[in-house]
């Protein structure tokens, strides 16, 4: 069982961001960078496959040379080998290429992403790469269990689920419920991720499809008015001239 | 002069403060009001790999610096000083004379199984009529067919007596030199030797759910061999045990004192009176701002004093420094944490509540204030005298 993990650095969901280049980019000092949320899920879980079975995991991501403690401890928590490649990661079609790049040399037989990266939410790469491969993707998957040449999962949908089953290899984007709770790497995992493999390869070529224009934060929040339970007429008016709402 | 951490330390001390939110929080205030030690998240703390960090792999350990292994014990003593005791008490006191003094077979008899979490070690200095004075320890020791047969007693030993200690370095009287001064010596007891016997301490204001303990030495013989260096080598061993503690000790106060902040700074921000925040009253935004600089003043003092350990630079006076400071201002930062949360500060739901009693150890174990600012005068003059 040969398992790729796609990893994204992405800001810590706390950081306070501040957009720079006329709303182009952020400013990256003093900023946590972690692994987004559901890839951390995704990768939780493919090191309880492992454990309970045998395989290799590979994480890869798409990024320059700041990236590589976000895959020191992916490598931390038990992925036995990492792929860094060598790209500022401009939008989601010239890292899908990037990764399928990679997968057509390497033969992964489960590809996991997560959902969405929590920075840009973009939700693309995993479908894109099954699409550049010509092999399934299942999406939001909230479970994962492997069963013989096939593994069936369960996909999270509006309201309930659906359970599918799919043979190898595939492209299958974790999201929350696939692992309980990500895996903290245990001091022995973070000393021995300095000795595991951290592989640097340059990017294919690859046209850009998209150009961000810029960012916007969102409007701050007005100040909360309190009204007393009783007082109905001041919140019918309140609603009516400042938020005007009715 | 650089003061970043390494993406290495940074990863440490990350994973540690994640481990700390999820297993160590939601329990302590239960085990704190039962006084209950608990053996299950002990382990947990074991398989977390924070027991022998700073051991090299061949005895089990992880082999990291000092300055990771002090981080992770101030991230601990964030969340909670019960298991950050369990924690120091173990690596510094139990763990560390086993590596710096004990044989190679020694080593690899007892340290691999205490860097799992399945096995806690003490260390017994202490005794009734010894306590910062260790040269009146009382406990005697002599060789006879081949054994220590030691006799006596020793008061408030930290992880003596759960179910998972399984023995102390013990401090003993083994004779006297010619000018008539006694002779300190370490000697190996393991649990279940006869005449050997631990009794868990109750009652305890702070460090609740850690294991104290009362030991007792009634004729227990140990084989010859469980002599820890050499004869007459106890005090050096003490000695050099306690400069190491007092670094684990610093973490404590430092880590208890930024916990103390946290807690703090979160409801100053949420309660409300006289319409405002009562962060905004600038008595209570001066007092954060004085906490906010005395804990980045700890944090210098014993991050050096770390590093030069690391650097294997002398390192015994910074670390006095550090545990009397890191541990004077954890009491300075609870106290003004527990005035900031009001009456609320003073109920048992609320964590600074027991932060609050737990900081009043720290100038105490290990050394008291006095004592350290003993050993640092003492250093002063003999650098002054040019000794
Ligand atoms: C929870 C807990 C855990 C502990 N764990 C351990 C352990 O694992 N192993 C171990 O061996 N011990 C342990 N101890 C013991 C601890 O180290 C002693 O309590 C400490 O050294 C002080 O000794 P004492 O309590 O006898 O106080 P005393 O020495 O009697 O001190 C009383 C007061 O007199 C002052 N004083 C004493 N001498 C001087 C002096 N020369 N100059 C100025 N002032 C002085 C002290 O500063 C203090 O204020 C622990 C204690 C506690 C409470």
């Amino acid at each position: 069982m040969k398992i790729l993990v796609c990893i994204s650095h992405v800001l810590d969901t706390t950081a306070k961001i501040s957009f720079t280049d006329g709303g182009k980019s952020y400013d990256k000092n003093n900023i946590q960078f972690i692994i987004s949320p559901y890839e951390e899920l995704a990768l939780t879980r493919a090191l309880e496959l492992k454990e309970a079975g045998e395989g290799t995991i590979t994480v890869i991501n798409v990024g320059e040379a700041e990236t590589e403690p976000t895959l020191r401890k992916a490598l931390a928590m038990g992925a036995d080998d990492a792929i860094r490649v060598n790209a500022n990661p401009t939008d989601a079609m010239f890292v899908a290429k990037q990764i399928a790049e990679v997968v057509k040399q390497e033969n992964y037989d489960i590809i996991f992403t997560g959902k969405e990266s929590i920075d840009y939410n973009g939700g693309q790469v995993g479908e894109m790469v099954a699409e550049m491969l010509d092999i399934p993707s299942i999406t939001s998957v909230s479970h994962i269990d492997l069963n013989g040449n096939t593994a069936d999962l369960q996909r999270e949908m509006d309201g309930g689920y659906e359970k599918v089953s799919c043979d190898f290899p595939f492209v299958a984007s974790g999201q929350k419920g696939i692992a309980p709770e990500a895996r903290i790497p245990a001091m022995r995992g973070i000393m021995m991720a300095r000795k595991k493999p951290l592989k640097v390869i340059e990017a294919v070529e690859a046209n850009l499809a998209t150009e961000v224009k810029n960012h916007t934060l969102p409007e701050p929040k007005g100040a909360c008015v309190m009204i007393e339970p009783d007082n109905a007429k001041e919140l019918i008016r309140l609603l009516h001239e400042e938020a005007k709402a009715l | 002069m650089n003061f970043d951490l390494s993406d290495d330390q940074k990863m440490i001390r990350d994973a540690v403060r994640d481990f700390a939110q999820r297993e160590i929080k939601p329990v302590a205030q239960e085990l704190d009001e039962k006084a209950q030690f608990s053996v299950e998240l002990t382990k947990k703390i074991g398989e977390m790999g924070l027991f022998g960090m700073y051991l090299p792999e061949q005895y089990g350990g992880q082999g990291m610096d000092t300055l990771s292994y002090i981080m992770a014990v101030e991230e601990i003593a964030r969340v909670d000083s019960s298991q950050a005791a369990t924690l120091a008490a173990h690596n510094s006191l139990g763990i560390g004379p086993l590596y710096y003094y004990g044989t190679e077979e020694q080593k690899m008899k007892y340290l691999p199984q205490l860097c799992t979490g399945n096995a806690l070690w003490a260390f017994g200095l202490t005794e009734p009529d010894a306590g910062s004075d260790s040269r009146g320890t009382k406990t005697k020791a002599f060789v006879e067919n081949n054994e220590w047969v030691i006799n006596g007693s020793k008061i408030f030993i930290t992880n003596g007596a759960s179910d998972l200690a399984i023995g102390a370095t013990v401090q003993a009287v083994t004779g006297e030199d010619e000018k008539g001064r006694k002779e300190y010596t370490t000697v190996i007891v393991e649990k279940g030797t006869k005449g050997y016997s631990t009794v868990p301490m109750h009652g305890k204001m702070m460090w609740r759910a850690s294991d104290t303990a009362e030991l007792y030495f009634d004729d227990c013989r140990v084989p010859e061999s469980n002599l820890l260096g050499k004869i007459g080598e106890g005090s050096k061993i003490m000695l050099s045990t306690l400069d190491n503690g007092r670094l684990s000790i610093g973490a404590m106060g430092l880590g208890l004192a930024q916990g103390a902040f946290d807690l703090a700074m979160q409801y100053s921000h949420e309660r409300k009176q006289f319409g405002k925040f009562i962060y905004t009253f600038q008595n209570t935004s001066f007092n954060m701002a004085d906490a906010a600089t005395k804990i980045e003043l700890a944090r210098n003092l014993l991050y050096k004093a770390c590093w030069l350990k690391d650097n294997k630079r002398p390192f015994a006076k910074e670390a006095a420094m550090s545990k009397l400071y890191c541990s004077e201002i954890a009491k300075e930062v609870a106290d003004v944490a527990v005035q900031i949360h009001g009456g609320y500060g003073l109920m048992k739901d609320y964590d600074i509540e027991r932060f609050y009693r737990d900081q009043r150890l720290l100038q105490i174990g290990e050394g008291t204030s006095e004592i350290q600012r003993l050993v640092i005068s003492r250093y002063l003059s003999d650098e002054f005298l040019g000794k």
